[in-house]
């Protein structure tokens, strides 16, 4: 049996990566994530892959999306600002449905902001900011350990939909360190049997089948309409499919927090404490952001919840997505820090007592 | 057990994060849970450093903390900032070689380790300062275990580090009340 | 009977969409032949840019994907990675490569990235209708500069030749024309070259291409033809900055 590891949390992002696959990595330093290209320049040729410390985050996407179209396993990483750069090419990678799985270690914002841990990439990562019509799927470890078997579902998940999908962690996550077990390695698609396991990718025509244009411009809008038209299913599918929640002591709680990522943690302590006084909370911990766990909100005993409180390390982003779950039952309050700022668990448990306050 | 909460500060270079990093591979190797979160920023060297380490028997909720169970202070900033930090009844370890004054609580219990000198005086290398510092942390608090650290040492220094386990495993025992 | 002269395998019989006179067809062409002739259409993998030739891949017969606005010496590099062994092209106008995409043409050459560069200047912008581009001459009308460019308002044009040239891992670098019968044979050999370079993983390759837009220069092909010759050539010299030895007897 493997032995358990201690991992700091970027490393760990990066082992993960290797471990499921994946061969092709292109990395721009930026704080917090910047063990995960170091690592990467270590690591990855020994595992026969390719390592480029491109000239920017716009470069680094733009490899990956060669890569990707070339049929390679595919990780970029960056933090929040550095995201926002890559997000032209992240829409891009929607339009002609390529996989790639980018982790997004979260740091406070906006602008250039803090290097501290942030979520206020909530609305980045799950809204986007692109141009046009696309989603990404969103995914959302609270420890290092789940972050390994997320970045292993992630590229699973990139292939099946054709689509990239992001790991929303943070600075907490990146630099702490935990015991982890790595799960079994992946052999990644030798060049030969790419054209096997990714019939889409560019690899030369060889003269056995029609050229291969991936194409992202469509001068005829009618027929950019018709393609939108027939790749959306795929969204409506995850929606439905995808949803992904932990939830604790629902039943009979009488105040149900909200809370993803390192938050959920900060937000767990707080619950112990208020339990010993006696005040019954639970917690609802979105896994997937987009698709948002809607499913998750109908395991609340509406008769006994009087208090929904968002809690998030951003002015409020989440919040709009929990209202959404919600449908107007109950109000949704908000309990956050900002700008690379944390949370910790009094400051959770005193906030939550006045929100109770107030009928 | 519950969960024990360890902070760890000082100066860049002092060994800050590694004095953390061991006692979480010792409670590891131990079938514990631990965590170790750095603080981070812009400095590389000479800025200050710190980390927190927990140790618990059940999985670890939040990774940070506003009170301690031991509070390592290895220079007098750190001691003046986070002494209110410590439970009463808890560990305080002050670096005696660095920290020339007393410290203010009274209700814990305090240890004055002089690293650097038992480190030159003791093991003949005053880089093992830390070790020292971990070696009375382990054996005045019982976070952890001394005789895991044998496996840690033996697990974190391979290949070229190999050479240093010996004088390490000095280091640790070094210190006594 | 012999054939003397065949429709290249390389270009797909489709109808274009580029502009009377345009020059963007020869250059199509050429490197189309060049592959045939080498027999490496089924092998090839080409990165098409953002401007006039983004539909490029409607055109050319070779596994081909359309990059962001500049960006495609980073997606090029990206399928290097995956394909070492495949000839790998991209194909980019001057604002595409001079003037947004310049980082990254800079740091593909500087890394020596073993794909070759097809440069078309046609000192303006086509596809947004005639702009100032990085490599509009001091004096040239386009619609963002209409008393002609200046120093003082633009500086100078973009001397990407002699700029690249300057960077150690771009190992071949040479400034053809599409102006005349005799320059456009010439401008294949560059092609082989470059290719060549490729094959033997010298390094970058780069060739530039002195190109017309009667469209947007508002005259007819001939005239276009006889303004590169005299408005073009004295700023932007046809010639061969660098060439390695493997490379220098491939006509």
């Amino acid at each position: 049996m493997a032995e358990k590891k201690l991992m700091k949390g970027n490393e760990a992002f990066a082992a993960a990566a290797i471990n499921a696959g994946c061969r092709y990595y292109f990395g721009y330093p930026i704080t917090p994530q910047s063990e995960v290209p170091e690592y990467m320049s270590r690591e990855l040729k020994k595992a026969g892959g390719a390592f480029i410390q491109a000239e920017s985050e716009l470069g680094a996407i733009n490899m990956a999306y060669g890569a990707a179209a070339a049929g390679g396993r595919v990780l970029i990483t960056s933090s929040s600002p550095g995201i926002a750069l890559m997000q032209e090419s992240i829409g891009l990678l929607c339009s002609v449905e390529l996989p790639v799985v980018i982790i997004n270690v979260m740091r406070g914002g906006p602008g250039i902001g803090s290097i501290q841990p942030g979520q206020a990439d909530y609305n980045q990562v799950t809204r986007g900011g692109s141009n046009g019509d696309y989603h990404t799927i969103v995914l959302a470890p609270n420890s290092i350990q789940e972050a390994i078997d997320m970045i292993g579902k992630a590229f699973d998940l990139a292939d099946e939909y054709r689509n990239p999908v992001i790991i929303a962690a943070d600075g907490m996550l990146g630099q702490m360190m935990e015991p982890v077990l790595m799960p079994e390695a992946k052999a990644a698609p030798t060049e030969d049997e790419i054209p096997m396991v990714k019939p889409y990718a560019l690899t030369g025509h060889k003269n056995k089948r029609d050229r291969h244009a991936i194409n992202s411009v469509w001068l005829k809008q009618e027929l950019l309409e018709n393609y939108i038209n027939e790749y959306w299913p795929k969204y409506e599918k995850a929606e439905r499919e995808l949803q992904d929640w932990e939830s604790r002591d629902l039943a009979g709680a009488e105040v149900v927090f909200v809370a993803y990522g390192s938050t959920s943690r900060i937000a767990m302590e707080a619950m112990e404490i208020l339990t010993n006084e006696g005040i019954k909370v639970g917690l609802i911990r979105p896994k997937t952001l987009w698709p948002f766990p809607n499913n998750a909100f109908k395991e609340i005993d509406f008769n006994t919840t009087k208090h929904i409180i968002s809690v998030e390390l951003s002015q409020g982003q989440m919040i709009y997505d929990v209202k959404l779950a919600v449908e107007c039952k109950l109000p949704v309050s908000l309990i956050n820090r900002v700008g690379g700022m944390l949370l910790d668990p009094q400051e959770i448990v005193d906030r939550t007592k006045k929100i109770m306050e107030v009928k | 057990m519950a969960t024990k909460k360890v902070f760890v500060a000082g100066f860049g270079g002092q060994g800050v994060l590694l004095i953390g990093q061991m006692l979480a591979y010792a409670a590891m190797y131990e079938g514990k849970e631990a965590t170790w979160m750095p603080s981070y920023g812009p400095e590389m060297r000479g800025g200050t450093a710190n980390c927190t380490v927990c140790i618990s028997d059940k999985p670890i909720a939040s990774p940070l903390v506003t009170s301690c169970d031991v509070l390592v202070a290895m220079n007098g900033p750190s001691l003046d900032k986070f002494e209110d930090m410590l439970v009463p009844g808890g560990h305080l370890f002050v670096n005696a070689s660095v920290i020339n004054y007393k410290a203010r609580r009274t209700d814990v219990n305090v240890h004055y380790v002089d690293c650097t000198h038992i480190a030159e005086q003791e093991v003949g290398n005053g880089k093992t300062a830390n070790m020292v510092m971990l070696g009375a942390i382990i054996r005045a608090s019982g976070v952890v275990s001394l005789e895991i650290m044998d496996k840690v040492l033996a697990k974190t220094m391979t290949g070229k580090k190999e050479k240093l386990i010996p004088a390490n495993k000095t280091a640790l025992s070094a210190w006594k009340e | 009977m012999k054939p003397v002269f065949e429709y290249t395998k390389g270009m797909r019989e489709t109808e274009m969409h580029y502009c009377p006179g345009c020059t963007h067809g020869i250059a199509h062409r050429l490197i189309m032949e060049v592959l045939e002739e080498r027999g490496d259409l089924g092998n090839c993998i080409a990165v098409s840019p953002v401007g006039c030739s983004i539909v490029a891949h409607q055109y050319m017969n070779v596994d081909m994907i359309e990059s962001p606005h500049g960006r495609a010496p980073a997606v090029a590099s990206g399928i290097k990675r995956v394909h070492p062994n495949s000839p790998v092209f991209t194909y980019q106008g001057d604002g595409d490569l001079a003037s947004i995409g310049t980082n990254e043409i800079i740091h593909a050459a500087e890394r020596g990235e073993k794909f070759c560069t097809f440069f078309i200047n046609n000192a303006i912008y086509g596809m947004t209708g005639g702009q100032m581009a990085p490599t509009t001459l001091i004096g040239q009308k386009a619609t963002t500069c209409v008393e002609g460019r200046t120093v003082e308002q633009a500086g100078m044009p973009m001397r990407m030749c002699e700029l690249i040239s300057c960077q150690d891992r771009a190992v071949y670098v040479e400034r053809v024309s599409l102006d005349s019968p005799a320059n456009v044979r010439k401008a294949k050999s560059a092609i082989r070259r470059a290719f060549k370079v490729q094959d033997l993983k010298l390094g970058f390759a780069f060739v530039e291409f002195l190109s017309i837009c009667p469209t947007n220069w508002g005259l007819s092909a001939p005239k276009s033809m006889e303004w590169l010759r005299e408005n073009m050539m004295p700023y932007y010299p046809v010639k061969q900055f660098k060439c390695p030895e493997e490379v220098k007897e491939v006509k």
